[in-house]
């Protein structure tokens, strides 16, 4: 059998470093020596695969009709598409995401931020991505909430995605911002990546188009995955 | 169109329960698969020896017959429709973690060498603003002597930390511990 093509190595500066002293909690979780490189072999080029109603469970698009009435906060559709470094759509690979409620505490035992829970929002959704790698999901905008990583620290509002791609090589788990938002310059996790563009990439877009009257507001937000190398050969 | 490149990478946070916590999913034999049904658990430790309790574990592995279920794996042996390869789960508050899976068969490397059977391991958690990738060896398989990945790792500590013990019981338990940073170091790969 031929060997496998890899996937594209990252460029350093678009992607955070393990340590980054600003984020106190990677200075007891950064691994103190560098990943050692692995050339792909059918470990790294393969990967869990998913499909509509499989074993991964249908698909939960909508974040707001589960409970007796409606969340508190701005209703908003999120959409866009995964896509990998050459423009090509991801198609069926699960995208799942979670958040807090709008007024910036996640239902979560761990969460003691004296904000009030939401009985109707729990903050969890998943999706398999459609033939043109697209995905579209139905929430609330999420809040602000503080966090105790330095004085008056508060994370800027964010959605959190987790996507697989195709292979075990191409996971990934991010989080998306929204655009105008005052605490990301003041923002340690944002602000780990060092290239300006990357970071801006991390930012949803307004999408007037996608937004529905009387109803929500529409944001974008792609997600690009690692793209394959040309040759079996890599640098 | 404009050259794209790969979204930055963010922390999974401390509270991504409602999003990717499936209950089940850290059992991978649960439609009766071939092959050797085998516990895999371990604890994860910061360079502080401080246990993780807020860590999610996947997994990624061949079937006993050591074939991948991805199209890109075209090897001329059976795939098993009862096992699918994946798994996940979050760590206990004291750290600790257990998948029951069954032991992978061996699957090819690059040129014509044989791969150890392994399971491939990512490792998310508060803190880590990247993934982190490790490989599990099985301390019981000979073809550890000849593993190329395994074998790339010259000082023979280091390379133990890829190794999960054998602590026998019913079904069989593998030991495999993570260390993040310091001493007894986990190794781990950027593939
Ligand atoms: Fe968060």
């Amino acid at each position: 059998m031929s060997d496998p093509i890899g996937y594209r190595r990252e460029q350093p500066d678009r992607q955070p470093p393990y340590l980054h002293p600003a984020y106190g909690s990677t200075v007891k979780r950064a691994p103190s020596r560098a990943p050692v490189r692995i050339v792909a072999t059918l470990s790294e080029v393969t990967g869990p695969s998913f499909s509509k109603d499989g074993w991964n469970g249908p698909d939960a698009a909508d974040l707001i009709h589960h409970h007796e009435a409606e969340p508190q906060g701005q209703r908003i559709i999120l959409a866009g598409r995964v896509l990998d470094e050459d423009g090509r759509p991801v198609p069926s690979t699960l995208l799942e995401l979670w958040q807090c409620n709008s007024a910036g505490r996640y239902h979560h035992e761990g969460d003691q931020h004296d904000a009030p829970l939401d009985p109707n929002f729990h903050g969890g959704g998943h999706v398999v991505t459609g033939a043109d790698g697209g995905y579209r999901f139905l929430t609330i905008k999420p809040g602000a909430y503080p966090w105790r990583n330095q004085h008056n620290a508060w994370r800027p509002a964010h959605i959190h995605f987790s996507v697989f791609g195709p292979a075990f090589a191409t996971r990934l788990i991010t989080q998306m911002y929204f655009p105008g938002d005052p605490l990301l310059p003041l923002d340690p996790i944002f602000n780990a990546t060092a290239d300006e563009e990357a970071r801006h990439r991390l930012i949803s877009t307004y999408d007037h188009s996608l937004s529905e009257p009387e109803y929500a507001l529409g944001y974008r937000f792609d997600i690009v995955l690692r793209g394959r190398n040309a040759t079996p050969m890599e640098s | 169109m404009a050259k794209l490149f790969p979204t930055a990478s963010q922390t999974i946070g401390p509270f991504f329960h409602h999003g990717l916590d499936r209950p089940g999913w850290e059992d991978l034999t649960t439609e009766g698969p071939l092959g050797q049904t085998i516990l895999l658990e371990g604890r994860i430790v910061d360079g502080d020896g401080q246990p993780l309790g807020d860590a999610l574990i996947e997994i990624w592995q061949a079937n006993a017959a050591g074939r991948y279920a991805h199209p890109e794996d075209k090897q001329a042996k059976p795939l098993d429709p009862r096992f699918r390869g994946f798994g996940r789960v979050k760590t206990a508050k004291d750290g600790t973690y257990r998948f029951t899976t069954i032991k992978p068969g061996a699957v090819p490397g690059r040129g014509n060498a044989m791969q150890a059977p392994h399971i491939n391991m990512t490792i998310f958690a508060r803190g880590l603003l990247r993934h982190l990738v490790t490989r599990v060896y099985f301390a019981d398989e000979s073809a550890n002597g000849t593993d190329p990945v395994l074998n790339s790792i010259e000082n023979a500590a280091a390379r133990r930390t890829l190794v999960a013990q054998a602590n026998g019981g019913t079904p069989p338990s593998y030991r495999f511990d993570i260390v993040l940073q310091g001493k007894g170091e986990t190794v781990f790969f950027d593939v």
